[in-house]
């Protein structure tokens, strides 16, 4: 028998699609021991989630079949336990917590009863639960816990509904811990704590942690060792340090090297002229102040990023610059003429030159209309650009200049990845022959890889074709590689504005610095340092 | 760089598509053909048998069923004139299809271009609009329908108008809350980026997407409707004879429930199945019509 | 929570005034009430008398706004058929209603959840298809014709069931179950959707991370998230109820306020009329009200 504590033999698991049998799992091992964090990195679609599905029995058989393997925990198979003796094992032995802890948490109870529940199902009285609950909720850092316990999830923060998930799964000291992708939808700063206290608990409780993960930031800052999922297989495994610096399959390498933030700076030239100037602009949502006194000028065919976290006010300034919301004061002037004051016809005319790219393709494109009709819409609408019977040959060209395919355009949305989605929605764009493109997030649902590709191609229409760029993102990397300058965001206000180089080796202002040590560095001994850094700061 | 993964192979026509995926539920596929039965019913039946459906024969009154001695015509028996049930079952479903029918498209109509302009114009307008629906549904129907029909009288027409204002609240309320959410998605924003007027959002964009609810919701009340329809024609206020529907033949048959309870059973058979295949053909329209639902359907298909 | 109260007793006020427009007018349009009073040779002088009695002498929006004031102090005015106000005529019937209308509502709503909910559990398997089936079929049944079949098997037929009246608990069980059979059909369909998407949401996979046994699963977790969606269905159903089951009432002769509107409109008792209609849509108001106040106590993100 094993001494490890938990140890995957060959397990292979498929579904049944309609596209026929997906081998979503394939001939997959690995182990963990107690106090060990090894995490399961992999792109969408790599299996990486359906291996801790099948630990947890949350695999729904069918469609999903396990086909073969083993998945032993203390010394027993677990495939092939009843399923009372597994409900058994979840939540006392082994806990898990998920991505998306709003959904994850049921909305209808209060916290503290979903916590006590963990408890009360494995035994434990009502009232030793109760009290139980109170110090969990304590140990995570929820501010005035007694009161935190009868409060509805809804009324939480996203980091906060997070250190709720770990308290509940930890609530019967499991000797194994899995987390799905646990800081995915938080912010830098939060992710950053979250992981830490992930890290604490694991130093006091001596549990197994295994971590599914599509970021390199998050292996390297917890992980000791790492396995890399592709394809239901697994490619690479081994201690983080040396995976990341001898990686021996070409997948590890080309996932490494398409981490963002490693590139040359851009170095603005000063010879540009501004060609949008945005003063003073201040916007109220009901007694909230989501924008205040924002300026910046925008230089011809350069890009300016916007960074900061949500709630920020980002967003909402790019739905007011392409005037979906009115701001309440301000100008923002194209061209010497002011975009929020211009008469509806005048704006009609001007939408041609300012178009928007937004954070998921998948929403953005209207699922029931062909490439071919979202891409020549621009064209019903504005019928001086192009004659109809031109009209086919140009969707053909915008495709090929997206790098795609121009027998491509009958087909529909759904039919294509997410990657070739977002470069549809920007051939969209490029139809109108703008000459500003807003890209709302345009590349964070992507992977890491696509998130490139992606990026590259908008450099290189911003060269080729002079067109400018917000390119609005709260992870700081991505920007790195492709903007000339940055401005910062915090709470609707600027806090910092300079040239990429400027924001990034020399920030001058904290919370820029809080926010560039939050980041995780995929390089693992890079990471370290940050993490030091970032605890002096904290400490500061 | 490597590419993206390979695009998923270029689909089968929309109409091979639907065939397979109704080959793949019996339940819609069986109900599909009865409906097509009770169509062609209704369009040919009044040509073919009315002679025989208004042809009293004293000698055949209250004949039993499955007594095949005065022809095949008989076989579901025969009403007090002794008129054969079955010819009047099928001439019958003229009536009651084009009542429903009629009605349904109206209220859908109406209703629907109601909850667009509610859901797109300012709030006095909406509210206004949402009231009135509020009238109508806090107004017991049936007695909408008796006053209505008693001050304009029992005739197709007027039926079909008080039947589909009946039920404009139902695709007005559905129209409305869905204008509403697909608004605020992204790619009627990117529409408005481009510039696109608000006729062309809500025809182009939002009315495709309402659709396939819409049309669920129309195949389920045409089950409603005819319900609907056949209360009021069994009350007596509803068709008149001679003219028939089924509804009205039961109500005809039931005098003589004791005596001859086929009267009444073979219409009601009737409108049990029809609907029971209309509310079959609704469930699979939800599956077929979502793009994220139809793997179900297809995967069936593909084994089978 | 008050001022939400407020608002919607605010939008019902005025749908209430909306209701009794169209009723008044819609009613008096029906034709001049003395000639159906009195006796065709009744000479004009009698007539007159009788108008002035009743104030049909004067203009209609007179006439109007004197109903009006007279409803602002729940006078419904003097049945003009059994010569007592309106409103003794209405409570007693109503009451009747309001009795079969709880009893056959709380029975539907128990069993749907409990049958809708096992379905739910194992999409596919044997229970599902029977439930499935049985509720579309319920769902798609005319009660009236059911309601005749019902007579002829249990009353006629077997001779178990008095076939009308409501002195014993024999009386109550073929009207309850023939009322039970549609809203059952339609509420177990809800339930078992809704019921589906919950158990394949996020909560539920935590819960079963947890260890919490399949049972917990289904009716602590799954089912108070599930019941949203169904209490509109539960609350549309029960405003049907109230609003008369006409047809069922009038088989069974069961005095409720379905059948007294019916007769009320057929003998032009208009007073009955508005009074019934008053009442009732007093009550679905309230009903709707309790409605929106469990859903705030079902789910802790409403807050009016």
């Amino acid at each position: 028998m094993t001494d490890h504590l938990l140890e995957i033999r060959n397990l292979s698991v498929e579904f049944h699609t309609a596209a026929g049998t997906v081998h979503a799992v394939r001939d997959v091992s690995f182990h963990l021991d107690r106090g060990e964090t090894l995490a399961i990195l992999g792109e969408s679609g790599s299996g990486k989630s359906v291996s801790a599905s099948a630990i947890m029995n949350l695999i729904d058989m069918p469609p999903g079949r396990i086909t073969s393997g083993q998945v032993l925990f203390g010394g027993r198979d677990l495939l092939h336990l009843s399923d009372e003796a597994r409900r058994d094992i979840n939540g006392s032995q082994i806990a898990m917590i998920f991505q998306d802890p709003l959904s994850h948490l049921n909305p209808v109870y209060d916290v503290g009863w979903q916590i006590a529940e963990t408890m009360i199902v494995h035994g434990t009285p009502r009232a030793k639960a109760n009290s139980e609950a109170l110090r969990l909720v304590t140990r995570v850092g929820i501010p005035n816990p007694e009161g935190a316990l009868r409060k509805y999830p809804h009324e939480f923060s996203g980091g906060q509904r997070q250190r709720l998930m770990i308290a509940m799964a930890l609530a019967m000291k499991p000797d194994l811990l899995i987390a799905d992708e646990p800081t995915t939808a938080l912010d830098v700063t939060v992710q950053a704590e979250v992981l830490s206290l992930l890290h604490e608990l694991q130093q006091e409780t001596g549990m197994g942690v295994l971590i599914i993960t599509h970021d390199l930031g998050v292996v390297a800052e917890i992980a000791d060792r790492v396995v890399v999922m592709n394809a239901g297989e697994i490619v690479e495994a081994g201690i983080t340090r040396e995976v990341y610096h001898n990686a021996t399959h070409p997948y590890t390498r080309k996932l490494i090297g398409a981490a963002p933030g490693k590139g040359r700076m851009h170095q603005p030239g000063a010879e540009a002229e501004p060609v949008l100037q945005v003063r003073d602009v201040v916007k109220d949502y009901a007694g909230f102040r989501a924008l205040d006194g924002v300026s910046f000028d925008l230089m011809a065919g350069q890009t300016l990023a916007v960074v900061g976290e949500s709630g920020s006010g980002k967003s909402t300034l790019a739905r007011i610059l392409l005037r979906l919301d009115e701001a309440n004061s301000g100008t923002a002037l194209w061209k010497g003429r002011d975009l929020f004051t211009m008469p509806p016809s005048e704006l009609f005319k001007i939408r041609r030159d300012l178009q928007m790219v937004f954070q998921d393709p998948t929403q953005s494109l209207n699922p029931r209309m062909s490439v071919y009709q979202l891409i020549s819409e621009a064209w019903a609408i504005h019928p001086d650009i192009l004659p109809r019977a031109q009209w086919k040959a140009r969707v053909a060209q915008l495709l090929q200049q997206v790098g795609l395919r121009p027998d491509m355009a009958n087909r529909y949305p759904h039919q294509f990845s997410g990657g070739q989605r977002q470069r549809i929605a920007i051939a969209r764009a490029l139809a109108l022959e703008p000459k500003l493109i807003v890209c709302d997030e345009a590349v964070s649902a992507l992977d890491v890889s696509v998130q490139a590709q992606v990026i590259a191609l908008l450099d290189d229409l911003r060269k080729t074709m002079g067109i400018a760029f917000i390119f609005i993102a709260h992870d700081l990397p991505v920007v790195r590689d492709f903007a000339d300058h940055v401005m910062v965001m915090q709470k609707g206000r600027v806090v910092e504005l300079g040239t990429v180089q400027q924001v990034f080796d020399a920030p001058q202002q904290p919370y820029t610095q809080a926010l560039l040590a939050a980041g995780l560095d995929p390089d693992p001994d890079v990471q370290t340092q940050r993490r030091e850094a970032r605890l002096a700061l904290a400490g500061a | 760089m490597t590419h993206d993964p390979d695009i998923i192979p270029a689909e089968p026509g929309t109409l091979t598509r639907f065939r397979r995926m109704l080959m793949a539920d019996k339940f819609a596929l069986a109900a599909v053909i009865f409906l097509t039965i009770v169509v062609l019913m209704a369009i040919l039946g009044p040509m073919l048998l009315d002679a025989s459906a208004q042809r009293q024969n004293l000698r055949g009154r209250n004949a039993p069923p499955f007594d095949l001695d005065q022809g095949w015509l008989m076989i579901l028996g025969a009403d007090a004139l002794g008129r054969p049930l079955l010819s009047r079952i099928v001439v019958a479903a003229q009536n009651t299809i084009m009542v429903a029918a009629g009605a349904v498209v109206f209220s859908a109509l109406t209703g629907t271009l109601l909850g667009l302009l509610a859901g797109y114009s300012g709030p006095r307008t909406s509210q206004v609009i949402l009231r009135m629906a509020d009238v109508i549904m806090s107004f017991p129907s049936l007695l909408l329908a008796v006053i209505v029909l008693y001050v304009l009288g029992p005739s197709v027409v007027n039926l079909i108008i008080v039947l589909a204002i009946t039920r404009i609240p139902v695709y007005l309320r559905t129209t409305r809350a869905e204008v509403l959410e697909i608004r605020e998605r992204m790619f009627v924003q990117a529409a408005q980026v481009m510039g696109a007027s608000r006729w062309r959002i809500a025809m182009r964009h939002i009315l495709p997407v309402v659709f396939p609810t819409l049309m669920t919701i129309a195949t389920l009340d045409f089950a409603f409707v005819m319900l609907a329809e056949s209360a009021l024609s069994f009350l007596g206020i509803g068709i008149q004879p001679p003219d028939i529907t089924w509804g009205l033949m039961i109500s005809q048959g039931r005098q003589y429930l004791t005596t001859a309870w086929w009267l009444s059973f073979w219409p009601g058979l009737a409108i049990i199945l029809t609907t029971l295949s209309l509310n079959l053909l609704s469930n699979w329209l939800r599956i077929a019509l979502d793009p994220t639902q139809r793997w179900r359907l297809e995967m069936k298909g593909r084994r089978s | 929570m008050s001022s939400f109260i407020r608002k919607r007793a605010f939008a019902s006020l005025i749908s209430l005034i909306g209701l009794v427009v169209i009723v008044f007018f819609l009613s008096r349009l029906t034709g001049d009430p003395t000639d159906l009073f009195l006796p065709i040779e009744a000479p004009e002088e009698m007539r007159q008398q009788f108008r002035e009695l009743n104030g049909l002498n004067d203009p209609l929006l007179v006439q109007f706004w004197n109903y009006l004031g007279d409803i602002v102090r729940l006078d419904f005015g003097v049945s003009l058929r059994r010569a007592q106000p309106a409103i003794d005529v209405v409570l007693p019937a109503f009451l009747w209603t309001l009795q079969l209308a709880a009893i056959t509502m709380a029975l539907v709503t128990g069993a749907a959840i409990v049958v809708g909910s096992l379905a739910a559990f194992r999409v596919g398997g044997i229970f599902d298809r029977i439930a499935s089936l049985t509720s579309l079929i319920g769902a798609s049944a005319p009660d009236f014709w059911v309601a005749i079949v019902a007579i002829v098997v249990f009353a006629v037929g077997l001779g178990w069931l008095p076939t009308s009246g409501t002195g014993t608990v024999w009386h109550w069980i073929l009207p309850v179950g023939v009322l039970f059979i549609r809203p059952f059909g339609l509420i177990v369909q809800v339930v078992r959707g809704s019921m589906i998407s919950a158990l394949s949401s996020g909560y539920v996979k935590t819960a079963r991370a947890k260890g919490v046994k399949s049972r917990a699963i289904i009716f602590v977790h799954a089912l108070r998230n599930a019941m949203l969606p169904v209490i509109t269905v539960i609350g549309d159903q029960a405003a049907a109820l109230l609003n008369g089951a006409v047809i069922v009432e009038t088989i069974f002769g069961f005095p409720g306020v379905g059948k007294l509107m019916i007769d009320s409109v057929l003998q032009r008792d208009f007073n009955v009329v508005l009074a019934t209609i008053m009442i009732t849509a007093l009550a679905i108001f309230i009903m709707n009200l309790l409605i929106d106040l469990t859903y705030a106590l079902l789910d802790p993100r409403i807050r009016y």
